[in-house]
């Protein structure tokens, strides 16, 4: 790649395009080096954490060979077999998705209106709905354990989904106006002339148009929620415990299995890769908050 | 846009007010409640009003790991953004190399917080861990649980590895925006490399870097569970930044007066920078 870059360089050096290409061929390899680079850093920690998880404890604690030793499933299985495991993985599932559900349907409403309308103390309280975004999850820590066992939610899925709206219904009312601004608002004039009222226009019309800003906030809301740890653990005990409380939990009780941890933090990344392949090209978008 | 003036919005808003008023403003209330009273058991209190306050800012250990979560947010934001930009500069802008390089770099993203600190506390182990190992093998020492330095190293690896995706993604979102006709022009212009950097895609990257660096700010503010997992806060206290801190002083030693009265002005730390940041941020949107 490197000599063939200097090869046309120096053949059509004379003109000033060919020039310009060269050096963008030049640049384009840089690029894809560091890329390169970078991706190789990216992906090496996960590496390991998918070879430990094919380990036998023993073998982990033995070496730092780069190859896993007398690889085998037997971690999985035993996540798949054993009810205590895998119930906690439906656990987080079921917060995920009812946090998820929870935020999509009070934000959608409030962003149309912060995208379309001026109203008293508009600006405050969007400043005030982001500020919980900025709520570092330490400071509710107690206050939340006290509020979701005074009125009966405690170690139910609902406690934490509720929980973790805090920071991601500010999240979903920010991203999601930011798409609902790349509308036009002709689109909306249009539909009242022709004699719709609002539910019907925002159901059957507008939200069909934000189908890609619906899909890349929920996937976010599903993320944010699925990867947190302190308030899914302050808020559970027994009953709705989450796959990372459990972790935790092993790590405390059994002495460190971490073949089996590793097994679990797998499988932990995977719900997550599944849903981004479906959103990639909106995600850097979405990672925008749908301002770009 | 011209907005319309209408206060029926209201309604539309009304959900979300009362949903982050339910989980958001009540506990907060039940934190300044605290903070000003002295807690003796389940009904005997006394209101001492600001004393806590004046004990918390006054505590070493308190102003220490404020010391340390400023030192740790801004290496944090010196290392991301511009490592960030690299990055999605040397992304391909379109087709399927664009898409597996935008999976493959989420995926840091996608895992569960405490995850990262179990991959990291293994990653970098000196006798078990590719990158312990590897460091050692090149002749530095290097043990991240009884060497603050090495402690620092790791928990700041660490980070670059989760969130420069983030600032990288934010990156390319925005010069993915800029025109082909841009750069045209600036390929006429026989502009140099760093001159279509500079005029034309950092003008561009500007909105979405400053949601980069407020994001990224806020978060490396608050970080608590990937310390934790990986050095508890060692070796000492080394690594004991603000939210460490106060679980600690919360759950562990249970001091709810002074715990809620360091809550409030940690809140209020984050809530100033944040403000002024946003306050950049409709700025740069509004012109």
């Amino acid at each position: 790649m490197v000599s063939d870059a200097n090869v046309t360089s120096l053949a059509d050096a004379a003109t000033p395009r060919s020039k310009a290409r060269s050096s963008g061929a030049r640049r384009h390899l840089v690029g894809a080096m560091l890329l390169g680079l970078f991706l190789t850093f990216q992906m090496l920690p996960i590496y390991w954490l998918v070879r430990m998880s094919l380990m036998k404890p023993a073998d982990i604690m033995a070496s730092a060979d780069f190859l896993p030793k007398a690889p085998s499933f037997d971690n999985y299985m035993t996540i798949f077999t054993d009810p205590t495991w895998y119930n906690t993985y439906i656990n987080s599932l079921t917060y995920v998705i009812l946090n998820s559900i929870i935020s999509l349907s009070v934000a959608l409403p409030a962003a149309y209106a912060f995208s379309r309308y001026k109203f008293i103390g508009d600006k405050h309280v969007f400043f005030w709905l982001f500020t919980n975004r900025m709520a570092p999850p330490a400071v509710f820590l107690l206050p939340f354990f006290q509020l979701y066992s005074a009125v009966g939610l405690f170690d139910t899925p609902f406690a934490v989904a509720l929980a973790h709206c805090l920071f991601n219904v500010p999240l979903a009312v920010w991203i999601l106006e930011g798409f609902m601004s790349g509308v036009p608002k002709e689109i909306d004039e249009t539909a009242y002339v022709d004699g719709y009222s609002f539910p019907r226009f925002f159901i059957t019309i507008f939200l069909p148009l934000i189908r890609a800003g619906i899909g890349v906030t929920a996937f976010f809301c599903f993320m944010f929620s699925w990867i947190e740890l302190l308030l899914a653990r302050t808020l559970t005990s027994v009953e709705a415990k989450p796959i990372v409380v459990a972790m935790t939990r092993a790590v405390s009780a059994s002495g460190l299995d971490w073949g089996l941890l590793a097994a679990a933090g797998v499988l932990t990344i995977l719900p997550g890769m599944a849903v981004i392949w479906f959103v990639r090209n909106y995600i850097a978008k979405g990672f925008a908050l749908g301002r770009v | 846009m011209n907005k319309i003036e209408d206060n029926r919005a209201w309604f539309l808003i009304l959900p979300v007010v009362l949903l982050v008023a339910f989980s958001a403003v009540v506990p907060l209330m039940t934190v300044v409640n605290y903070s000003v009273q002295d807690i003796f058991g389940p009904h005997q209190r006394a209101f001492i009003g600001v004393e806590w306050f004046r004990e918390m800012l006054r505590d070493p250990d308190v102003q220490a790991s404020f010391v340390r979560q400023i030192l740790f947010s801004v290496i944090i934001l010196a290392i991301e953004i511009p490592l960030g930009v690299l990055v999605a500069l040397g992304l391909p802008r379109k087709g399927w190399k664009s898409s597996l390089a935008i999976v493959l770099l989420a995926i840091p993203l996608l895992v569960p917080f405490n995850v990262v600190g179990t991959i990291w506390q293994v990653y970098a182990r000196p006798e078990i861990g590719l990158l312990g190992s590897t460091v050692n093998a090149l002749g530095i020492p290097y043990n991240y649980t009884a060497d603050g330095i090495s402690a620092w190293v790791t928990i700041v690896a660490m980070d670059v590895w989760h969130w420069t995706p983030l600032v990288a993604l934010l990156a390319f979102a925005g010069l993915r925006s800029i025109p082909d006709a841009y750069y045209q022009a600036a390929r006429i212009d026989a502009a140099s490399r760093l001159a279509v950097f500079r005029y034309i895609e950092l003008p561009k990257m500007r909105s979405v870097l400053t949601i980069a660096i407020l994001l990224r700010f806020m978060d490396s503010f608050m970080i608590y569970t990937e310390p934790f997992v990986v050095t508890g806060g060692g070796p000492g206290s080394a690594t004991t930044f603000l939210s460490i801190r106060l679980v600690n002083m919360a759950v562990g030693q249970f001091d709810l007066g002074p715990a809620a009265a360091f809550s409030l002005m940690y809140f209020l730390v984050i809530l100033l920078v944040s403000y002024v940041f946003y306050t950049i941020l409709q700025r740069i949107n509004a012109s």
